[in-house]
């Protein structure tokens, strides 16, 4: 397995969402634009796992790694940013959604943020 | 070029394709499935990789819960069913911005690896995952479950009107 195909794929991914962000005017859109940027970092840590396993061949595990006995953390870093992902698009659907009650409305480039006279 | 080569390859260029239209596209609901696409060939790739459990993780969460969030309030928001042409802004810098960081990360990463040939791992079960995360990880575990009762009471909050609503007009300010 040749590791950098994974790396340079994530990379291309992550630039994509980038892209994705600054480019798109709707939110709900921006929000699929992160998600593919979640997803190129989740794809760099599960490749990193193979390859660093690979770098600590005989290498000796700490104690405080005990009860594990071989570093398996990649996976498990990823399967936490998953999570935090779906918390973050749960959060963020709804902010998009009460915004678009309040405004009838979801391009981000006319939220106005000095909101005083604007709220009312 | 082995076969796993060959499968990393068709994903990744699968997965980058489909990553390309969900930014570009002018439908909204198509960007939403280009994504499922996407995430899809992400899956593959984990499986490739010998991460079998966040590949499911992936498919149950990212495919089966993520997207349908997103295809929801597209409909919510009453988006139109065809293609609308006020979903983009100016190109340049965005293309600027984009292209620097992703062609600098790849150029990157391909300098750091090279073309270096590395042992599959065999893969991996649902056991060691579990084992890692109760073992080792078991206090960001907890965490990361009251950051989710966190995100659930906050989006509630959120999305009812009538929680932390004054009544009636505010009186001095």
């Amino acid at each position: 397995m040749h590791a950098v195909i994974p790396y340079v794929t994530a990379a291309l991914l992550f630039g994509l969402g980038v892209y994705g962000v600054l480019r798109r005017r709707n939110a709900i859109l921006v929000l699929m634009a992160v998600e593919l940027m979640l997803n190129a970092v989740n794809l760099i840590l599960v490749t990193a796992d193979v390859t660093v396993r690979a770098a600590l061949d005989r290498v000796q595990i700490e104690a405080w790694a005990y009860p594990n006995g071989e570093p398996y953390s990649g996976g498990v870093f990823a399967l936490f940013v998953i999570v935090l992902a779906a918390a973050e698009v749960g959060v963020g659907l709804a902010i998009v959604l009460q915004f678009y009650r309040l405004r009838q409305a979801v391009a981000v480039d006319e939220v106005a943020l000095h909101a005083d006279e604007a709220v009312r | 070029m082995t076969v796993a080569d060959a499968l990393l390859l068709a994903l990744g260029v699968i997965a980058v394709g489909s990553g390309a239209l969900v930014v570009t596209s002018t439908h909204l609901v198509r960007a939403g499935l280009y994504l499922v696409i996407s995430l899809g060939a992400i899956a593959g790739l984990y499986l490739v990789l010998g991460a079998e459990l966040v590949a499911w993780v992936q498919v149950l969460v990212y495919v089966g819960a993520v997207v349908v969030l997103l295809l929801f309030a597209v409909m919510l928001t009453r988006a139109p069913i065809g293609p609308s042409d006020d979903l983009d802004r100016p190109a340049w810098p965005a293309l600027l911005v984009g292209a620097g960081v992703g062609l600098g990360l790849a150029v990157l990463l391909a300098d750091a690896f090279r073309w270096t040939v590395y042992a599959l791992p065999e893969p991996g079960t649902a056991q060691r995952m579990g084992e890692q995360i109760f073992g080792g990880w078991v206090l960001p575990f907890e965490i990361i479950s009251i950051l989710l009762l966190a995100a659930l009471i906050g989006a509630i909050v959120l999305s009812r009107p009538d929680i932390g609503a004054r009544t009636g007009e505010p009186a001095e300010d």
